[in-house]
């Protein structure tokens, strides 16, 4: 007879596959001499690989269309997008509070295009791993997901003659809808961020305008569909150098 | 294309569904799980350590988003069949069991057929750790973790499992009702 008798987390372990070969051995002996524990043991592992014949058949199906990543569509109605959105204006509150502009403070709710780009440039331009959720090594998902999310065209402009590399997008709550961010870093680590928004149907342009939302610069316009803001800390004529050159490609 | 994590995510999905399927038993509820489940984890990717095992993370996400869903679906406990904290999902079985394992003879699917009825009658909770164990394989420790429970209470549900499987597989013993009793909804 082997030295303990057979625990029941022992017994499970022995059905699994793990416990030390050493202590197996006993416990096969052991069972040699106790039928009943013996049937529960064959059971369970009858139990173990039934379960595998059963459910493994599976793992061979293809993949329905709809868990395909990336996940766009949404299957039902959710409450994710407005506790995004309320989280979003509670944050923007706050950011607007420490950007330090105090006559836009008041009124979180009717944050403007500059502001809330400006609110958006100050949240990721801080992120070191993860400052966006596509990045341009995947620059044409990027632009297609953007744009069917959007449900509007995107294009992705070059600001390489400026320095600026494409880092990535992502995809922000707006007041009214999705928005798309792209952003760009230079070989020092100063980034700008382009943010688009979807504008209503009434559609209109506009000229450059300027906006100095504490530190942050944001040229921003309107242009038909979309609303554009280019945000970034630096010189004011550098960034409006940048912003020229975006309109020039978005408009060629 | 699929950047980096929707690629390893990707290769996670056939598992997910074969667990979401055992403990759901039905196709539409487990794919529902998985993609709640996959949703979850994009928008929390930031949260799971590129070291980590990612398959026990999103077993640990489906977990959650299960026992979410059963608090808003659960159904009243208007009959108590077999035990407590038990339930009878009506059509539980019959689905899964006639697409699943196409390939055995008659008898295997007899027995297949058995375990799956038998299934679907363990509480959620048991069920749960027997498929990790049995199903995904999972150590008793990683159980434990995805599932937020202690090491004991794991070992404790999964020899309550096969014991009541073992019974009711045997034909018989403590819920032979339950066969004829459903609980409609």
């Amino acid at each position: 007879m082997s030295k303990p008798a057979l625990t029941e987390a022992e017994l499970h372990a022995y059905v699994d596959g793990a416990m030390p070969d050493a202590r197996r051995a006993e416990v096969e002996a052991y069972l040699a001499a106790a039928p009943d524990e013996a049937a529960r043991v064959h059971a369970y592992e009858v139990q173990n690989t039934t379960l595998r014949r059963l459910f493994d058949p599976l793992l061979d199906e293809a993949v329905p269309e709809r868990l395909r990543l990336p996940l766009h569509e949404r299957r039902r109605f959710s409450l994710a997008p407005y506790a995004a959105a309320a989280a979003w204006l509670a944050l923007g509150t706050l950011i607007g509070w420490q950007l330090g502009s105090s006559e836009q403070m008041a009124a979180a709710s009717k944050l403007d295009l500059a502001r809330r780009a400006a609110i958006a440039h100050a949240v990721y331009v801080l992120e070191v791993r993860h400052p966006v959720e596509v990045g341009a090594d995947q620059e044409a998902h990027l632009v297609n997901w953007l744009s069917k999310r959007l449900a509007t065209p995107l294009q992705v402009p070059q600001l390489r003659e400026f320095g600026y590399a494409l880092v990535g997008g992502r995809l922000l709550p707006g007041d009214s809808g999705p928005v798309a961010q792209f952003m760009y870093q230079d070989d020092k680590g100063q980034r700008l961020t382009l943010y688009i928004r979807r504008n209503g149907d009434d559609a209109q342009e506009t000229a450059f305008r300027f906006s100095n939302e504490g530190k942050v610069g944001v040229f921003y316009w309107l242009d038909g569909q979309r609303g554009y803001a280019l945000s970034g800390e630096i010189d004011k004529a550098a960034l409006l150098a940048v912003a020229n050159a975006v309109y020039r490609q978005l408009n060629p | 294309m699929l950047s980096g994590f929707g690629a390893q995510l990707a290769e996670h999905i056939p598992r997910l569904r074969r667990y979401a399927r055992a403990l759901t038993g039905e196709r539409s509820a487990a794919d529902d799980l998985v993609q709640d489940a996959l949703e979850r984890a994009c928008n929390k990717r930031h949260l799971w350590r590129r070291d980590s095992d990612l398959r026990a993370w999103l077993l640990s996400i489906m977990h959650n988003v299960f026992v979410n869903q059963l608090r808003g679906r659960r159904p009243p406990p208007v009959l108590s069949l077999a035990g407590e904290g038990e339930q009878a999902w009506a059509g539980f079985a019959s689905e899964s069991t006639s697409e699943l394992a196409t390939h055995s003879t008659p008898a295997d699917r007899l027995t297949i057929r058995d375990l799956d009825a038998a299934l679907a009658r363990l509480p959620d909770e048991q069920r749960e750790v027997l498929l990790l164990v049995a199903l995904e394989q999972l150590s008793y420790e990683e159980t434990a973790k995805t599932l937020g429970i202690p090491i004991g209470t794991v070992m404790s549900r999964l020899s309550r499992a096969r014991e009541r499987l073992r019974v009711l597989m045997a034909g018989g013993g403590s819920a032979p009702a339950a066969t004829t009793l459903r609980v409609v909804r």
